[in-house]
């Protein structure tokens, strides 16, 4: 059996043994709906509360702020649907062209349907956008301002603690951004943020969960209708023991995160010295980048030949969003940053976790060099 | 719904392998046991010219799907077997008027049993007047909606409504071994088809050209077997990595000529695969002028390569014909799959359609694909495919 080495912590991570134990234990017990009268539903109901408070306490906002959602992607189509439906009088969004499909596409399905504008922040070389350009785009009639705090594919961080401190001053905008990839890796003053996602799967927690932070004096109609679960915000049966255990992913994701942050950034180190001893890659990922994601491109070797040639020798690796990854296109976020088809279509994408170690950076550095030289 | 319990097999083309007939009925028998192994009920029997096969309570429903795909069944029909008498017959034809739905119905009976007191016309009146009588039903000589088989034979009498179409052809198997180069497009697992259809036993051969075709491409030509694997019972893949042959050919010849080098090398490389299996020739899924490697030029170009028969059952076939058999055998939706458009590198921009024999060898003197080829075929991997099953553990 080949030894398979994952180096795809951007796409999805495996669960933690803690949260693992925790939800299977909460399984078996806590069956009945969270929203029944009886005893053993009010019991479901106040651990499920008492999570949703230790969240908003780990995130520095109010309990109510916390919407249970089945992820980012949901929660990103919530944040700007919800806030957009809520008051159709204004109908200008500024977003970046590097976010996540889930934004982009309700972008542009906003556009489509009700005739939304949208206006898509200019990246620069680093892969981050400028506030200048934040201030350039706000209008009178703009809706929301959705940011991503760390981009997926490259990992350069925006400023969006000073996005959000412009346009909550400058404008009657909403501040939304999505904190999928920066949760345990990048903190924020939520000061200024009226909305945020948040995945559990990118951090060591369950597929199919995550949150909207939607503080309360934001307008906002539910993307799905339903009962009064979630103020009436989320219609559905309450997925109780999943959104219990986000508060212990949470909890877990951030002490991690501190305790690890000094490990994988001698990783990131160790493999972009690496990368820089083999003719001909270049490294796609800004200095400001977070240390678990490092994107390069080889551009003798597509994307998916390169993948194809790695999983062969036990690497899993993503091109660009793993989202996209079955799409021919190339990475629409370098071609965002001006770096030319040819080298957004030769895309790598390594991100680390601090189960990954030295040696398997080392086997790793050394599979590519051996690729390049044998297809390049 | 009448109680059916046996299944009665027509052979097809039969009269005409007259010494034959014997490994035609023996293979038959065995392909058409092999396709209902999951069946543990059923009961076979082999007569002179029919195969009877007893349900003893299985689906009949699966049963008939199942049996569309044994090739060598000219037809076969759903039988009531009942005891030798009239009142034993009439009942059941009744029955099967009674729950036909039908509006007119016509009787057809055999009399195998000479013995049996009632001509084949009588036993047509009698039965026929107790339907007219009971029901509602026309008779209708020339086209019937129901048409009711009696067969009287010594044993019983078997009576049948519905003569269901085989697949015709040969049994798989009877006409030797093909080695069938297998690309996962659309048209290769229906050449596979039509071989087996002439009773011909089908391995595959499939060329991969890792890392620039992905695992997803290569289990795609593997799942593509096994659905076609089902006309024959397994079907035995051999898998060749193609990549350095590819590189070189590339290198040497650049662009217009590479395809045709390519499968020139492809088809050296089948022949000598086909003689090590035991296969007489080698199979492919070929359309005259598909693609640039299909035109008449380039087939006898690449044709030149090899000594080896190379059997084309697709070859006048238009591209519409060929999704439809696709789509009848249900490959079509897996061979769409995109992985094999992974990578363009391959792809010629600018291939020749009009290939001469002398430019090829021209350009094959310029490099040493004998030992390319040689490591190609030391470097095999084989697999055995069957039809998919539902077998995952946590389903």
């Amino acid at each position: 059996m080949q030894r398979r080495i994952y180096l795809d912590n951007a796409s999805t991570t495996n669960i933690h043994p803690e949260v693992l134990k925790t939800y299977e234990e909460l399984l078996e017990t806590y069956y009945v709906n969270s929203e029944s009268l009886y005893d053993e539903g009010s019991e479901i109901h106040r651990m499920m509360e008492k999570a949703r408070g230790a969240i908003a306490g780990l995130l520095g906002v109010h309990a109510e702020d916390i919407i249970f959602t089945s992820g980012s992607s949901e929660s990103n189509s919530a944040a700007i649907k919800g806030v957009c439906m809520a008051d159709m009088s204004r109908k200008h969004i500024v977003t970046t062209p590097i976010e996540h499909s889930s934004i982009l596409n309700c972008c542009a399905q906003l556009h489509r349907l009700f005739g939304y504008e949208i206006t898509y922040l200019p990246v620069g070389r680093e892969g981050s956008i400028r506030l200048e350009d934040v201030r350039r785009a706000l209008r009178d009639d703009t809706a929301i301002v959705s940011v991503m705090a760390v981009n997926n594919e490259t990992g350069a961080v925006n400023p969006v603690e000073e996005i959000a401190e412009y346009v909550k001053k400058h404008s009657r905008a909403y501040m939304h951004t999505d904190m999928t990839q920066a949760c345990g890796k990048v903190s924020f003053n939520m000061k200024n943020i009226d909305l945020a996602s948040y995945s559990a799967h990118k951090l060591e927690g369950l597929k199919g969960s995550g949150i909207l932070v939607r503080k309360t004096h934001v307008p906002f109609e539910p993307l799905i209708c339903g009962g009064e679960q979630e103020e009436g915000l989320r219609g559905g049966t309450s997925n109780a023991c999943v959104n219990m255990v986000f508060a212990k992913t949470l909890r877990l994701a951030l002490e991690n995160g501190k305790r690890s942050h000094a490990y994988i950034g001698e990783l990131s180190q160790r493999l972009k010295d690496g990368l820089r001893k083999i003719p001909g890659i270049e490294i796609n990922s800004p200095e400001n980048a977070v240390a678990g994601i490092i994107n390069f491109s080889y551009e003798n070797i597509p994307s998916e030949v390169m993948q194809n040639a790695l999983n062969r020798q036990g690497f899993m690796v993503s091109a660009r969003s793993t989202c996209a990854s079955r799409s021919e296109d190339p990475s629409y976020v370098l071609m965002a940053m001006g770096l030319g088809a040819k080298r957004s279509n030769s895309c790598i994408r390594v991100s680390l976790s601090h189960r990954n170690t030295e040696e398997e950076i080392d086997l790793f550095l050394k599979a590519l060099k051996e690729i390049t030289e044998q297809y390049g | 719904m009448a109680d059916y319990d046996t299944v009665l097999v027509r052979f097809g083309e039969l009269s005409t392998k007259g010494k034959n007939r014997k490994d035609f009925i023996n293979r038959l028998f065995r392909n058409i046991q092999y396709m209902l192994r999951d069946f543990e009920e059923l009961e076979y029997r082999k007569a002179y010219d029919r195969i009877y096969i007893r349900l003893n309570g299985a689906d009949h429903e699966k049963i008939r799907e199942k049996l569309q795909k044994v090739f060598g069944i000219s037809s076969f029909s759903f039988t009531e077997k009942v005891e030798p008498t009239m009142e034993a017959i009439t009942a059941a034809c009744l029955r099967i008027a009674e729950n036909s739905g039908a509006k007119t119905f016509k009787m057809i009976t055999k009399r195998h049993d000479k013995t049996f007191p009632l001509r084949s016309d009588d036993i047509n009146r009698q039965t026929a007047s107790v339907i007219l009588k009971n029901t509602g039903l026309k008779v209708d000589v020339h086209d019937p909606e129901l048409p009711i088989r009696v067969e009287v034979r010594s044993e019983a009498a078997y009576i049948t409504s519905e003569k269901i179409a085989g697949a015709g052809g040969y049994p798989a198997g009877i006409n030797g071994k093909v080695l069938l180069m297998l690309s996962g497009g659309i048209d290769s697992p229906v050449a596979a088809y039509q071989l087996m259809k002439r009773g011909l036993n089908v391995e595959a051969v499939h060329f991969a050209s890792p890392p620039y075709t992905s695992e997803n491409a290569r289990n795609k030509v593997l799942t593509l077997a096994g659905m076609v694997s089902e006309y024959q019972g397994r079907m035995k893949v051999h898998i060749i990595n193609f990549t350095d042959l590819q590189l070189n050919i590339y290198k040497t010849a650049g662009d217009p000529y590479a395809v045709t080098l390519m499968r020139r090398m492809m088809f050296r490389l089948a022949e000598q695969i086909a003689q090590k299996n035991g296969c007489i020739a080698i199979g492919t899924g070929e359309s005259i002028g598909q693609v640039a490697s299909q035109t008449l030029e380039s087939i006898a170009c690449i044709n030149d390569a090899v000594r080896i028969p190379v059997l084309r059952p697709l070859i006048c076939h238009d591209k519409l014909e060929i999704i439809a058999l696709a789509n009848k055998i249900g490959t079509y939706e897996t061979s769409i799959l995109p992985y094999e458009d992974c990578c363009t590198i391959f792809d010629p921009k600018n291939p020749v359609t009009k290939p001469t024999v002398e430019k090829a060898e021209y350009f094959e003197k310029m490099f040493d694909w004998q030992s390319l080829i040689e490591a190609a075929l030391a470097d095999e991997e084989t697999a055995v495919v069957q039809p998919p099953r539902n077998e995952e553990s946590f389903l």
